[in-house]
């Protein structure tokens, strides 16, 4: 029974600070639709902010400790004004995975300028003066400083309550929350008040990493590991509520608390088991309510995809002709480089068709991906299967995944719809993780090589060339036919899709099973390209990567994907061989690239250089929109 | 003149709205904005307040050239709109929808309180503190324009109020629009409504298609039945 009760405390413990986090993601996202993915860098932040202050500031003055949290929040809160300023300001009427894009370019920036400051080791901060101790509850001790967390989560959501109902500019949230155009345009200025949300939420994010410090060691994957953790709270709770984040915060601390107790084999899926489970049953988390229809004009759609016009064929043809001769003139080095730009190139693709032309937006593509890696590996080290066969389990596995996944997927739309796909990502990293008797675990499967025909650097390349601009072009077909052209109508307007008989959700299911049986297969020609499979190709980062391969490339056009993931990956090997920092670089090129091209790299250069090229052609409309 | 359109175009996406329209309203004149669905009533309105960000043209109020500003800034200089749907925030008390639209008082414009809101439309003082989520049609309707009117706009926009609303509360807004009228404000009123246009209107201006195809008073245009009927008849 006190064994119980010790595990609930410790429950309410670490919701405290989760809410903390959480509570400012979801503010944020109410007023400005922006998830946030540097909310774990500012959570980050608070931590060694507090570590570097706590130390001078016990030596200054006795409570120097008490002082050093809240000052680390009110820094962190700087910083967030800073990048609303210079950076969010600037892109607010680009689409709302740009400003996606953007905040992770800051998580990319934040995660190498901690490491420059703090360097890679853990940090130890001081115990909380006076709170040191232990109380004894139940016969048990109990720290007494995570009594005070347990207290805090309360009087924040208190206080953030009283700020919302009884003050001027908490009406103003709340009235922007619910329809922010319609706030604009009663003249409130909306820059001032999305300035001051971020910083709130800034803060919090910041406090909630300074409460750490006494209890846990502070280390430079705080933020990922948060910020995962804050998607599922604030998807559960219903994104925009914060007594919804606190319920959900409390609910899967405690669910954690016991788990890790009870099954400490599956305590990693867990949350995310919650969290399937809750957007099954209510789609918009546990105090959700409906999103307030778009109603920007500047929608993304505005230029339908077409097929590739002749001029442009034949570059393609050229480019084509150039990577055939390529083993002619390249060593081996840099064909593998090919061979792996080429199979992050079809993933971006099946990425591409789900988000670009299905309209789903997905944080987990990485799932199908390892699906396929993990297919293939155990295809041939457990079945004994020659690559050959080996190859084609990979996908099939893939599919499979898909399947169930887009099966619940398909029943939401939007944020919720790409925080599901990230929380099936996650369990089946966490599955291939834990699961060490047949995965290898951490350790991975070693021995994934290709047949002795393909195992020259020249041999591969041109396999993959094959099989990965096969893939490609397949894909674009299923695009113009009739299926592709019924996936973009449910994508465009589902309310007419509907009426005209489109079964929308029989379409979404298939585009799922389509998009991961091809990531499926990018999977599995990496796993003979590397020889080898660990868990990280299931893992969030490789999610990311392909977000960023498609929205760099632009996410309305079909070449899109291949020309981002081809920048993305050449600009990431050719960083990484030449300075530790690469993620510092690429930050900073993606916030840059963002700012620059709001539709993307081929969408820039569809809208700005391609008409001119086209112009002799003739049929221009007479006057276009200024 | 309060607000003067000078050849105004619009465009959604590539598609162009409008086409040149050109309209002017001076202070305590209500001009009727009458058109088909899906003539381009709202989006002249949407356009003259900045929400349609691809336009061109010139828009004047009150003196000042307020072409290619943001919405804010045209509204905070005295434009108000109400649009068609009402838009309330229906999380928030009635009190608190009407806090959201308060502006400044404004020199030489007619200043609008709680209160006096509350006396020109008495249904909502009855429900102050009630969520706006949870009061009749009409009720919405009063605070939309209250709301709007918190701002001390010099010229007010109104998409259609009297849609859907029983007969007397449209008497009410008839009352409500000539009230504003008689305190020197602008009124552009985009209708299909023609009886609640005529009660309540000094001139008209027909739009079809994007286009301006009719300009002159209530009287000009009921006497000329075969306009009435070419540009507004069902």
């Amino acid at each position: 029974m006190d064994f119980l009760v010790i595990q609930f405390l410790n429950g309410l413990a670490s919701a405290s600070a989760l809410f903390l986090v959480a509570c400012g993601l979801s503010i944020i996202f109410g007023v400005m639709r922006i998830v946030n993915f540097a909310h774990g860098s500012f959570y980050m932040l608070g931590a060694y902010i507090a570590y570097t202050l706590a130390g001078p500031l016990m030596d200054w003055m006795p409570g120097g400790f008490w002082l050093a949290l809240p000052l680390a929040a009110l820094a962190v809160a700087m910083i967030g004004a800073l990048v609303e300023i210079t950076l969010l300001r600037r892109i607010y009427r680009s689409p709302e995975l740009f400003q996606l894009l953007a905040t992770f370019g800051i998580v990319l920036i934040v995660q190498d300028l901690v490491l420059i400051l703090w360097g890679p080791q853990d940090r130890l901060g001081p115990r909380a003066p006076g709170l040191e101790g232990a109380v004894n509850i139940l016969g048990s001790p109990f720290p007494a400083y995570d009594l005070l967390l347990i207290g805090l989560g309360p009087l924040v959501l208190l206080g953030l309550t009283l700020l919302f109902r009884r003050t001027r500019w908490g009406v103003r949230v709340r009235a922007a929350t619910q329809d922010r155009e319609m706030v604009e345009a009663l003249g409130i200025r909306q820059d001032r008040l999305f300035t001051a949300v971020f910083i709130l939420g800034a803060f919090l994010a910041g406090l909630g990493g300074a409460v750490q410090l006494p209890r846990a060691a502070v280390h430079h994957a705080m933020d990922l590991e948060i910020i995962v953790e804050t998607f599922v709270v604030v998807v559960v709770g219903g994104l925009g509520s914060v007594a919804g984040a606190y319920l959900a915060a409390v609910l899967l601390g405690v669910l954690n608390a016991f788990g890790i107790v009870v099954f400490p084999q599956i305590s990693l899926v867990l949350a995310f088991l919650v969290m399937a489970v809750v957007l099954v049953v209510r789609p918009l988390g546990l105090l959700g309510r409906p999103e307030a229809a778009s109603r920007s004009t500047t929608g993304l759609w505005d230029t339908p995809i077409r097929p590739m016009a002749r001029g442009r064929r034949d570059i393609v043809f050229v480019l084509a002709l150039v990577l055939a001769v390529l083993p002619v003139f390249a060593g081996s080095y840099l064909l593998t480089v090919f061979s792996e730009v080429m199979i992050f190139a079809l993933f971006a693709c099946s990425l591409h068709f789900l988000m670009g032309v299905g309209g789903m937006g997905s944080f987990g593509h990485a799932a199908y991906f390892g699906l396929g890696a993990y297919g293939a590996a155990l295809a041939m080290t457990q079945l004994g299967l020659p690559m050959e066969a080996a190859a084609f389990a990979g996908p099939v596995l893939a599919a499979a995944g898909a399947l169930v996944f887009g099966w619940f997927c398909v029943r939401l739309t939007g944020v919720y719809l790409a925080m599901l796909t990230l929380a099936f990502a996650q369990i089946t990293w966490a599955i291939a993780f834990q699961w060490d008797s047949v995965t290898g675990g951490d350790n991975g499967i070693l021995g994934v090589w290709p047949s002795a025909w393909a195992t020259s650097a020249a041999a591969f390349y041109y396999l993959t060339l094959l099989v990965a601009g096969g893939g490609i072009l397949l894909l674009r077909q299923f695009v113009f036919a009739p299926f592709g052209m019924g996936l973009r109508a449910c994508r465009d307007s589902p309310l007419r899709a509907d009426a005209i008989g489109i079964d929308r959700a029989a379409h979404q299911r298939l585009a799922f099973v389509v998009a991961g049986a091809f990531a499926g297969i990018a999977g599995s020609l990496y796993a003979f390209l590397k020889g080898s499979v660990f868990p990280d190709v299931l893992a969030i980062p490789l999610s990311v990567d392909g977000l960023v391969m498609v929205l760099l490339g632009g996410l309305q056009t079909l070449t899109g994907p291949v020309v981002g993931a081809a920048v993305y990956k050449v600009m990431r090997v050719f960083l990484a061989s030449w300075t530790d920092y690469w993620r510092l670089i690429i930050g900073i090129v993606i916030i840059a690239l963002v700012v620059a091209f709001p539709r993307g790299i081929v969408g820039y250069i569809q809208q700005r250089i391609a008409p001119l090229l086209d112009r002799p052609e003739g049929d221009q409309p007479k006057a276009g929109p200024p | 003149m309060k607000l003067e359109v000078h050849k105004l175009d619009a465009f959604y996406g590539r598609a162009q709205i409008l086409f040149g329209v050109t309209l002017k309203v001076a202070a305590g004149e209500a001009l009727a904005l009458l058109g088909r669905n899906g003539a381009g009533k709202s989006t002249m309105l949407r356009a003259i307040l900045g929400l349609v960000a691809a336009r061109r043209g010139r828009v004047v109020l009150d003196g000042r050239d307020i072409s290619g500003m943001a919405t804010g800034r045209i509204v905070r200089r005295g434009l108000g709109w109400v649009p068609e749907d009402r838009r309330i925030f229906t999380d928030l008390s009635v009190e608190e929808n009407l806090e959201i639209g308060r502006q400044p008082p404004r020199a030489g414009v007619p200043h609008w309180t709680v209160e006096r809101l509350f006396s020109l439309f008495p249904n909502l003082a009855e429900v102050r503190r009630r969520p706006a989520g949870q009061i009749s049609g009409g009720e919405q309707q009063m605070l939309t324009i209250s709301r709007t009117l918190m701002g001390n706009p010099c010229v007010i926009m109104l998409d259609e109020p009297s849609e859907g609303l029983a007969p007397l509360i449209v008497e009410r807004m008839a009352v409500a629009v000539t009230e504003m009228k008689r305190e020197g404000l602008g009124v552009l009123l985009a209708e299909q409504n023609l009886t609640f246009s005529r009660a309540v209107s000094d001139r008209a201006t027909i739009i079809e298609k994007g286009r301006i195809r009719f300009e002159g008073t209530l009287e000009c245009l009921l006497a000329d039945e075969a306009v009435a009927r070419a540009y507004l008849a069902v």
